[in-house]
């Protein structure tokens, strides 16, 4: 136990749990599971098929991030994945055919993947700042998914689309299945061969770690193509979940989001060590706080204040300098009595 | 960070530089010279939705019909643009400016270059936040409290249908607009205006779907674990409603039947939802305000006196109304 509470993971686990009973003070059935269907259906289950999207997003920005980047443009390219799948069935007699889903989400993720390879092109070859890179991206990108829907929200009716979002096997939802594996492929990837100390040795020193022959490049490139691709998966997930392409509205401001579940993580935005963990734990909570707030009864007018709050307090509990402080009932050997007051 | 602000400022020089070019050269053409026919600016909000672009479909086809000479620009929701926009249309001396104002506020100093250069300007769908009325001719839109009005209205009618399980109490959940939206406060005041008249009814849950599907799925969602024995959603528009629909039906319910929906807006998803019984009541607001925007313009440049406010011509439908009025539908 004492040494779960000094692991990283402690503080934003702790936060996870006191923001799930937070729920339960004002609805006691929150953690109530039934089967509706022949699925499971509770607000639990919400959170978990709610929370696909980011986490997939966020998976491939901490590798992104712990390369030293950022990558603005994933909600952009979520958009766009959405938009490409849904135009392509939309305009087709066979609408909604099986075959024509499989089609249409192939060629979506593909889109994706190529404006993944842009983009770590910009970084890696070019070398331009991720943060603008990816930012030509970010503006462009929802004008380029208007531009395949017409500035429409294009509605599709296929059962097979429909279930990457909606569906269920075994009584789970189907994208959170699709998002941990994901998490366990990249997981293994990372942890069980040498790619995840290399990607760490990039974000820690580019240069030095390209003396000592890891190919930085390479390594850089690969992880804006990988977020890009769980950007597509994300954008299908999010069209959908509503049937229907919204180029304006999906997966809008997705990229802070994830960006915000990496650092809850305990990822450091300077690049090097990352957990994969960390940022699981970081989007349950994310989507557990946007569950939140309609279950509270958070009015409209006060809810990013809410969300602020909630998220201030957990980054002051995982800042040790900020814990000391608030921490005058616990000294510790180090602390000496100015530090403490 | 810095660099970022650098490259978007940069952005909105060349961009207003070209604005000016654009400008100048055509200033000298541009004009009308009074009699004759017409020239009419319109600085359009952008194409966020359906309901936008079948607004800007009907300007575009009615200003044909009308022989009014159209120049039209999308501000692709940014305020900065359409105030160039307005500039632009200032320097190539049109005869009068149409525009959907993308906020409220803000708009004293252009609307006064207009004024000066004594261009009469007609507001479309949304109103300007100003203390000076003489700053605009006219406004030409709907009335987001009267929408609101209607939906609380129709609650209030059928309330015996509407409480679903015959409690005595109609539980309302509310998923607004969003907030801070003009059509978003006006339409959530002007329901509860109506629905205050019956003391069973009560809205007892309200949060913002940020006028989105997505957005409506996932708050009614909420909605459904949170709270007991909900009997309507009131959306603020059809796709809120429509994400609504998609919540209750992963619940295992009805939509229409064991939940009743009144939305507003009256696009065409949502029109096929309403007469396939998911969708109880919609409320009308209607895009299609070109024709009487171009008779309004011919009557500001004729110099003759028009009223302050002018409401667009909308209507309500029921499940049956629906089912006339799909096969019509443009938008």
């Amino acid at each position: 136990m004492r040494s779960f509470t000094k692991s990283n993971l402690f503080w934003p686990v702790l936060g996870l749990v006191l923001l799930l009973l937070l729920n339960l003070t004002k609805t006691p059935d929150f953690f109530s599971i039934r089967v509706q269907d022949g699925h499971l259906y509770g607000s639990l289950i919400d959170i978990l098929r709610n929370s696909a999207p980011t986490l997939l997003i966020a998976l491939g920005m901490t590798l992104v991030i712990a390369t030293r980047g950022i990558d603005l443009s994933v909600g952009a390219v979520a958009a766009i994945s959405g938009a490409v799948a849904c135009t392509y069935m939309a305009g087709s007699p066979d609408e909604s055919t099986a075959g024509r889903a499989i089609v249409a989400m192939t060629m979506a993720v593909a889109v994706a993947v190529l404006l993944g390879v842009w983009n770590g092109f910009l970084v890696s070859v070019l070398g331009i700042q991720p943060i603008i890179a990816t930012l030509v991206l970010m503006t462009a990108g929802r004008g380029l998914a208007m531009l395949i829907t017409d500035g429409q929200i294009t509605t599709v009716n296929n059962s097979l689309f429909s279930k990457v979002s909606t569906g269920f096997v075994l009584g789970l939802p189907i994208a959170i299945l699709i998002a941990l594996a994901v998490f366990a492929i990249t997981a293994v990837l990372t942890r069980r061969t040498a790619l995840g100390m290399l990607i760490e040795a990039v974000g820690i020193n580019p240069e030095a770690s390209r003396l000592a022959g890891v190919r930085a490049r390479t390594i850089t490139w690969i992880v804006y193509v990988f977020v890009a691709f769980c950007a597509g998966i994300a954008g299908l997930m999010i069209a959908s979940n509503t049937n229907a392409a919204d180029a304006n509205a999906a997966g809008l401001f997705i990229e802070l989001d994830a960006i915000l579940a990496v650092v809850i993580g305990g990822t450091s935005l300077a690049g090097g060590r990352f957990s994969l963990t960390g940022t699981l734990i970081g989007a349950m909570f994310i989507q557990t706080l946007a569950t939140t707030i309609p279950t509270m009864g958070i009015p409209a007018e006060t809810n990013y204040l809410f969300k602020a709050v909630v998220v201030i307090v957990v980054c002051l509990l995982q800042s040790p300098k900020a814990r000391a402080v608030l921490a005058v009932r616990r000294p510790t050997p180090l602390l000496t009595k100015g530090s403490a007051a | 960070m810095f660099k970022k602000l650098i490259t978007v400022s940069a952005g909105v020089v060349l961009a207003s530089g070209l604005a000016a070019c654009g400008g100048s050269s055509d200033g000298g053409s541009g004009g009308s010279g009074g009699s004759g026919d017409i020239t009419m600016g319109f600085a359009q909000v952008g194409a966020e939705s359906g309901w936008r672009t079948a607004n800007t479909k009907s300007i575009q086809a009615s200003a044909k019909d009308a022989g009014i000479k159209l120049k039209f620009s999308d501000a692709q929701q940014k305020q900065e643009n359409q105030i160039k926009a307005i500039r632009s249309y200032i320097q190539q001396k049109v005869d009068v400016i149409a525009f959907s104002p993308v906020v409220e506020t803000g708009w004293d100093t252009v609307l006064q270059e207009a004024k000066r250069a004594k261009i009469p300007v007609i507001l479309t769908d949304r109103a300007v936040d100003s203390s000076d009325k003489s700053l605009y001719k006219t406004f030409l839109g709907s009335d987001f409290v009267l929408e609101g009005n209607k939906a609380g209205q129709w609650v209030v009618d059928n309330a015996d249908a509407n409480d679903v399980n015959k409690d005595g109490k109609i539980n309302v959940v509310e998923i607004q607009g969003t907030t801070g939206a003009a059509p978003a406060i006006d339409r959530k005041k002007g329901f509860e205006d109506k629905i205050s008249a019956d003391p069973k009814i009560k809205v007892v849950a309200s949060q913002t779907g940020d006028f989105t599907r997505d957005g409506g799925k996932k708050v009614m969602e909420a909605f459904l674990k949170s709270q007991k024995d909900i009997d309507v959603v009131f959306a603020h528009n059809d796709d809120e409603g429509l994400g609504a629909i998609e919540a209750i039906e992963a619940a295992g319910k009805k939509p229409g039947v064991d939940i009743k929906i009144v939305t507003i807006d009256a696009v065409k998803d949502g029109m096929t939802a309403l007469s396939e019984g998911k969708i109880n009541y919609i409320v009308e607001c209607n895009p299609l305000l070109g024709p009487q925007l171009m008779d309004l313009a011919k009557q500001v440049v004729a110099g003759e006196d028009v009223p302050a406010r002018v409401e667009t011509k909308e209507g309500e439908f029921d499940q049956e109304q629906a089912k006339a009025a799909l096969p019509n539908r443009q938008y």
